[in-house]
C-alpha cells in the first residue's frame, strides 16, 4: 500500500480505549481518503441508524483524515468530517496546516473518534505514544491563548518523553473556542490561530465529545510512495507551475474583494439584499497599505501562500491579528455587516477565529439577525441593549460573544441561521425565513448566482450534497474543473484546491499515480468514483434526522433572496430565473442518475455496488 | 579561531525571517536529498513556528569558533575545509548530545531514526534549502560565498540563537506592542 500509512488511531472517549484500524487496500482504493473515506466511513458504521444519530450525541464519530497526497502535494491540509450538525448529512471540511502531515509521519492515515468524554479532553499523540489527557484547564480558553499552552506543553511533553533529540519542534494542533465547546452549530475546528475547517459545524462536534483539542507529532518519514523520483520531479513541476500565478501569490483570495462585489455583482452586502458595491477603499490594495503586517504565508511545501498576515496597526481596533483576511471573510465579516474598513473586517475575522466560529457562516447568521433588526423583527430590547446597525463592528462583535456563549438571543442565533429563522419565525410569522440565506442548514458561501457573473449556475448550492458551500458546487456537465465531482478528487486526496484548479489535469492524476501506484484514471473518477461518494452524501442528506430532515425536491433550492431582483449594479434587475432553474436541476439529477424528485435511482445505486445504500434509503424515505 | 583554518572561500546561508514564508520547502528540500524521502524532522533545516505568523528557519550557522565541533569527546565533527561546514562522521557519533548543549542556538538534532547528530553540511557548497526558496522568490534564505580576506571580519553566530530568541525578536517587528505574551 504506497502513499498512506496503513493504519488509523481509533479513539472511543466513553470508554478511553486507543485502539487501530486497518482497512483493506480495496476500500482505500475505492474511497481514496478524506471527504470520500469519510463518506463510506460513516455510511458503514451508522448509515442503518442514520436517522437517529443526533450529530451532537456521543454516537457520532468525528474522524480527522488525511489522503494519500496529503504532505506530497504541495500545500498541506486534512479533511474533517462526520454527521453535520449543519446539514444532518456529510461534510467534508478541510483545512490548511501541518496536521495532516504530522500524522501520517506519526504512522496513521486518520483518526477515529468516537463517544464522549467525561471532563475536558486533549489526545495527544507522539508516534505510537497515544494519550487523553485532561483539558480542564484550557476549556474555556480562546483560540491564541489555547493555542500558545498547548504548543508550550506539547514541546515540553516531548521533551520529557525524549529528552535526548535536541530541540523539539512545534507539534501540530486542532482545537476548539468557546463556539465549539458549547456546541454551537456553526463552530469550526481551528488550527494555527486563523485556520478553520469552518462548513459542517465540526467543531461543535467536538465540544460535544468535551475534546478541545487535539496534539500531534510524527518523528517519522512520510509513507512509502511508488515512484518517489517522480513524486519529487511533480511536486518541483507544480510548484514551478504555481509560482507563475502571481495574482494569488501576491492577494491572496482577498484580490476578490472589490472586484466580485463592484465588478461581478456577486458579493453579499448587507446580507445579500444588495451584491454590489462601490467602495474603493475595501480593495485589496487597502488591505496591504492598512493592515497586513506579513505579505507571504502558506502551509506545508506552499508554493502559493495566498495567506497574509493582517493587524491593524493604530485606532481603537489595534492588536487583533488575523489573516488577510480571505475572501470569504472579507465578504461575511465585512460587507455582508455592512463593514467596510480593513481595520473592522480584520478586527471581527479576528473575533470569530478565537471564538472558534466559522467566518461564513457565523457572518452569515450575524447578517440574518441585521437584517431582522433593520426591518423591526428583533428588537434592541430582544438584543439585550445591542444596536445592531449595518456597519456597527462592536455591536456585531458583541453579539458573536453571545452566539459563542448561548447567552440571551446568542443562544437562538447559535443554532445557526436556518434553525433559528424556523423558530423566530413562529414568534414572528414566515417572513422570517425569506431573509436566511442558506441551503440545507449550511450558509451560502460568498458567490452569488443572480449575476451569473461569478457563479452562473443556479444550481450551484440548490444541487450541492454539500449545501451552500462554495467550495462543493452542484455543475454541469459533470466532469467541468468546477463542478463538485472535481472537488471531491481534491477532498479526498486531501490537496488544496486553490493549488490544483490552474494546473494541467493530467498532473493531478499522474501525482494521484505515482504516489499509490494505483492505476485510477479520468474514466474511472468520474463515471464510478466520485458519483459514489457523492450518492452515499446524497442518500444520507435525504434521510438527515433526527431534528430536521429534508424533503426531496423542495430543498433543493435556492434561498428566497436569490428570486429577487437585484437591486443595484451593474446587473441591476437580475435574478435567479425560475424556469431556467428548475429544468437545469432536473437536468442534473438526470445527469447524476437520480430520479424527478432528486432521490438516487436504484440501478444508479446498484451499478456503483451501493446496494445497501439503496435499500436502506427506500426504508428511510418510505417512512 | 583555533584548529580550523578555511583555505578558500566561506560559504553559509544567511536568513531574513521576516520574509519566511513558513511554507517550509526547505524542510522538504532537505530530507529529499539527504534522506531520499519526505521527512520533517530529519530534515537539516527545520522551521519552528512558535507564533504562528512568525516562522523561523533554524539551521546551523557555522558559528566561527564552532562550539560544537570543539565540544565532541569522540571526533566526530569537523570543519568542511571548503565551504566551512560541520561535517558529522556517523561511525564515530555516538548520539550524546554533547553538541547540542554546546550550540548557542540549540541547532543540532538526533536522526528520529538513526543514532547520529544532524548538523547541516551545506549540500557540499549548493544547498538545496536554498535553491529552493530562492526559486519561489521568498529569498528567507539566501547562500554568502565570503572571499578568505574578508570572512574573518564578521560574525555568522548572531544566527545561532534559539528558535525562541529568535521569535521573540520577530514577533516584535511584526506585531509590535501586540506582541507582548504572545511566546
Amino acid at each position: 500500500m504506497k502513499g498512506y500509512a496503513g493504519r488509523f488511531l481509533e479513539v472511543d472517549l466513553t470508554s478511553n480505549n486507543i485502539g487501530e484500524a486497518k482497512l483493506p487496500e480495496e476500500t482505500l482504493r475505492r474511497y481514496v481518503g478524506g471527504r470520500g473515506l469519510a463518506s463510506w466511513i460513516l455510511w458503514d458504521r451508522i448509515g442503518e441508524k442514520w436517522d437517529s444519530v443526533d450529530p451532537l450525541g456521543p454516537e457520532n464519530i468525528l474522524l480527522l483524515l488525511t489522503g494519500p497526497l496529503t504532505g506530497y502535494f504541495p500545500g498541506g491540509r486534512i479533511c474533517v468530517s462526520g454527521k453535520s450538525p449543519q446539514s444532518n448529512g456529510i461534510v467534508g471540511s478541510t483545512v490548511a496546516g501541518e496536521f495532516g502531515v504530522e500524522l501520517k509521519c506519526a504512522g496513521y492515515d486518520g483518526i477515529i473518534i468516537t463517544g464522549e468524554a467525561e471532563k475536558p479532553t486533549h489526545l495527544f499523540i507522539f508516534d505510537s505514544h497515544v494519550e487523553l489527557k485532561d483539558a480542564s484547564h484550557i476549556w474555556g480558553l480562546e483560540g491564541k491563548e489555547t493555542f500558545k499552552r498547548l504548543v508550550k506543553e506539547g514541546r515540553e511533553e516531548l521533551k520529557r518523553i525524549n529528552p535526548r533529540f535536541g530541540e523539539w519542534k512545534d507539534p501540530s494542533i486542532l482545537y476548539i473556542g468557546p463556539g465549539g465547546e458549547n456546541k454551537v452549530r456553526m463552530a469550526a475546528v481551528m488550527a494555527k490561530w486563523t485556520h478553520a475547517a469552518g462548513y459542517g459545524g465540526y467543531g461543535a462536534v467536538m465540544g460535544s465529545k468535551k475534546l478541545k483539542a487535539i496534539t500531534v507529532k510524527g518523528s517519522g518519514p512520510l509513507p512509502e510512495v511508488a515512484d518517489m523520483r517522480g513524486v519529487s520531479s511533480l511536486i518541483e513541476e507544480v510548484c514551478r507551475e504555481l509560482y507563475r500565478n502571481e495574482l494569488f501569490r501576491r492577494w491572496g483570495t482577498g484580490h476578490g474583494g472589490y472586484y466580485y462585489g463592484n465588478q461581478t455583482s456577486s458579493e453579499p452586502v448587507r446580507n445579500w439584499q444588495e451584491e454590489w458595491h462601490d467602495v474603493k477603499d475595501y480593495g485589496v490594495d487597502r488591505f496591504d497599505e492598512r493592515v497586513w503586517v506579513k505579505r507571504f504565508w502558506g502551509d506545508y511545501g506552499c508554493p502559493t501562500t495566498c495567506l497574509k498576515v493582517a493587524m491593524p496597526t493604530s485606532g481603537p481596533l489595534k492588536g487583533a491579528v488575523s489573516d488577510n483576511p480571505d475572501y470569504e471573510l472579507q465578504a461575511y465579516v465585512g460587507t455582508n455587516l455592512g463593514v467596510f474598513t480593513p481595520e473592522g473586517n480584520t478586527y471581527l475575522s479576528a473575533r470569530v477565529d478565537d471564538l472558534g466560529i466559522c467566518g461564513i457562516n457565523g457572518g452569515n447568521v450575524l447578517g440574518f439577525a441585521a437584517e431582522l433588526y433593520q426591518r423591526g423583527l428583533l428588537t434592541k430590547e430582544e438584543l439585550d441593549g445591542i444596536d445592531l446597525k449595518w456597519g456597527n463592528v462592536e455591536a456585531f462583535a458583541e453579539l458573536l460573544e453571545k452566539i459563542a456563549y448561548r447567552r440571551g438571543m446568542g443562544d437562538v442565533l447559535a443554532e445557526g441561521t436556518y434553525r433559528a429563522a424556523l423558530r423566530l419565525s413562529k414568534e414572528k410569522g414566515d417572513e422570517v425565513l425569506k431573509y436566511a440565506v442558506q441551503s440545507k442548514g449550511i450558509a451560502i458561501g460568498a458567490h452569488g448566482n443572480r449575476s451569473t457573473l461569478d457563479y452562473p449556475s443556479y444550481i450551484a448550492y440548490a444541487c450541492s450534497v454539500q449545501g451552500g458551500d462554495h467550495t462543493s458546487i452542484a455543475h454541469l456537465p459533470l466532469d467541468h474543473g468546477d463542478s463538485e465531482l472535481t472537488i471531491a478528487l481534491y477532498d479526498s486526496a486531501v490537496i488544496c484546491w486553490f493549488n490544483a484548479w490552474t494546473l494541467p489535469e493530467d498532473l493531478i492524476w499522474d501525482f494521484m499515480n505515482k504516489v499509490t501506484g494505483w492505476d485510477i484514471s479520468r474514466e474511472e473518477w468520474y463515471g464510478e468514483m466520485a458519483p459514489r461518494i457523492l450518492n452515499i452524501q446524497r442518500a444520507v442528506l435525504l434521510i438527515g434526522g433526527p431534528d430536521l430532515r429534508w424533503k426531496p425536491k423542495e430543498n433543493d433550492e435556492n434561498p428566497a433572496r436569490f428570486y429577487e431582483p437585484l437591486p443595484s449594479g451593474p446587473k441591476k434587475g437580475r435574478a435567479v430565473d425560475r424556469k431556467e432553474f428548475e429544468e437545469m436541476r432536473m437536468e442534473y439529477y438526470s445527469a447524476m442518475g437520480w430520479d424527478e424528485n432528486g432521490i438516487p435511482r436504484g440501478e444508479t445505486l446498484r451499478k456503483l455496488g451501493l446496494e445497501g445504500v439503496d435499500k436502506i434509503l427506500r426504508d428511510k424515505l418510505a417512512r | 579561531m583555533d584548529g580550523v583554518s578555511l583555505s578558500s572561500t566561506k560559504t553559509w546561508i544567511s536568513r531574513d525571517y521576516s520574509r519566511c514564508s513558513g511554507c517550509r520547502r526547505c524542510e522538504i528540500a532537505c530530507s529529499l536529498h539527504h534522506e531520499g524521502v519526505i521527512w520533517p524532522e530529519a530534515s537539516r533545516v527545520r522551521v519552528f513556528m512558535l507564533v504562528p505568523g512568525a516562522e523561523v528557519p533554524h539551521l546551523c550557522a557555522q558559528c566561527d569558533d564552532y562550539p560544537c565541533v570543539k565540544s565532541c569527546p569522540f571526533e566526530a565533527l569537523s570543519v568542511d575545509d571548503k565551504t566551512g561546514a560541520v561535517i558529522v562522521d556517523r561511525e564515530k557519533c555516538t548520539a550524546c548530545g554533547i553538541c547540542i548543549n554546546a550550540c548557542p542556538g540549540r541547532i543540532p538534532h538526533l536522526h528520529p531514526r538513526d543514532g547520529y547528530v544532524l548538523i547541516c553540511d551545506l549540500c557540499g557548497g549548493d544547498p538545496q534549502c536554498v535553491k529552493v526558496c530562492q526559486e519561489g522568490k521568498w529569498d528567507a534564505l539566501r547562500l554568502v560565498r565570503e572571499m578568505p580576506q574578508t570572512w574573518q571580519l564578521y560574525t555568522t553566530k548572531l544566527y545561532a540563537r534559539t528558535p525562541e530568541d529568535i521569535t521573540r525578536d520577530l514577533v516584535k517587528i511584526l506585531f509590535g506592542e501586540a506582541s507582548e505574551g504572545m511566546i
